[in-house]
């Protein structure tokens, strides 16, 4: 649908990068604020219960409970003003939209974590053996400890 | 020299400021126009260049349009419209292409298009008529525009009273819209808010008069 001409601008105004989250993940919102001549950054950490629109247009919905009070708010995922979003937890969720978190409350807000990404067959080989070369290192140091105990008890006799 | 050009409207999106602000913009597909004609008070009788953008078959053009184009060697034109000058125009002849560079340096705009058809419209549409009540006793005539006049002194509607009818599909002129970006490699003016028309729509651009 989009004409590439437009897309022309529009990535002029996006950013090259952006940071990697996914809904239901709790992340850390580092918004710059100008006060007066400074500018400083203000942390809003909450669960991204919604993701939305393309291109420059692109939002997305922070929800946290401050003082027992739901608060949500909405940012252009390309503004300058946004200056990173740091993901803290990972939440396993089955919807694109979490709307149904507004009507919870207390412990039922909660998501529960999800797990890392299942790895391909060869990252598992990798990390199998790596663990074992870690098993074995111990075993040996283990052997080696017990090795110099014992002669350190057969010296004391 | 009054600076304009021919073009098309690619769409609409938002572009950031640097401060964080978004600006709604339209992004308008601008020349290169070949200038067909210079328009001169001896001869016509008013000043003004002639342009035209986006080529046609030669096929699809009759004589007189082949003709004229062929005295610039040009190939005939889809759109030509004439953007009007206060003076003599110095410094361009017929024949010469003239690029979206035009516009560097210019920070607002005039932008003149035809506007989306809406068909046969209710004054509502047409005219932002309230209508009458949702309730209330109001009886099929919720979009109704009421009242057209007075009854039996003058015993007729006066002219100039709003009243369905046709509305869009008409020339329409946005004035002072603010460049925001001129791209030169891509033939791209970059413009602040709405224009006239659809996607893909002729436009003709010229620097603002308004002051």
């Amino acid at each position: 649908m989009q004409n590439h001409l437009l897309n022309l601008v529009e990535r002029s105004s996006m950013k090259e990068t952006v940071p990697a989250f996914e809904i239901g993940d709790t992340v850390d919102v580092h918004v710059r604020i100008l006060e007066g001549e400074k500018e400083r950054i203000q942390i809003f950490n909450g669960v991204v219960i919604a993701r939305s629109g393309s291109g420059t247009r692109e939002m997305f919905v922070v929800r946290r409970i401050v003082a027992g009070e739901g608060v949500e708010r909405k940012f252009p995922l390309h503004s300058p003003r946004i200056a990173d979003i740091q993901v803290k937890r990972s939440g396993k969720v089955r919807r694109a939209k979490l709307y149904y978190l507004r009507e919870r409350s207390g412990k039922a807000v909660r998501l529960k974590e999800r797990q890392p990404a299942k790895l391909t067959a060869e990252a598992a080989k990798a990390a199998k053996a790596a663990k074992r070369e870690v098993r074995k290192s111990a075993k040996q140091a283990k052997a080696a400890a017990k090795a110099a105990r014992a002669e350190a008890s057969a010296a004391s006799e | 020299m009054r600076v304009g050009l021919l073009g098309r409207k690619v769409g609409m999106t938002q572009v950031y400021q640097e401060d964080g602000t978004a600006v709604p913009v339209t992004v308008l597909e601008c020349g290169p126009c070949t200038v067909l004609q210079v328009r001169t008070p001896e001869r016509d009788g008013y000043s003004a260049l002639q342009l035209g953008f986006a080529d046609k078959k030669r096929a699809r053009a009759n004589q007189a349009e082949r003709g004229h184009a062929r005295k610039v060697d040009a190939e005939p034109k889809r759109f030509i419209r004439e953007i009007r000058q206060d003076g003599p125009v110095e410094g361009i002849g017929a024949g010469q292409t003239l690029t979206v560079e035009v516009f560097q340096g210019i920070a607002a705009v005039d932008v003149t298009g035809t506007s989306k058809g809406r068909g046969y419209a209710g004054v509502i549409k047409r005219h932002g008529f309230r209508g009458l009540r949702a309730s209330h006793g109001v009886k099929r005539m919720h979009r109704h525009p009421g009242s057209s006049g007075p009854s039996a002194d003058p015993a007729r509607t006066r002219k100039g009273i709003r009243k369905p009818g046709h509305y869009g599909h008409e020339r329409v002129t946005v004035r002072n819209l603010a460049v925001v970006r001129v791209d030169p490699s891509n033939n791209l003016l970059v413009v602040r808010g709405a224009v006239p028309g659809p996607n893909g729509g002729f436009l003709m651009v010229r620097q603002t008069n308004k002051v």
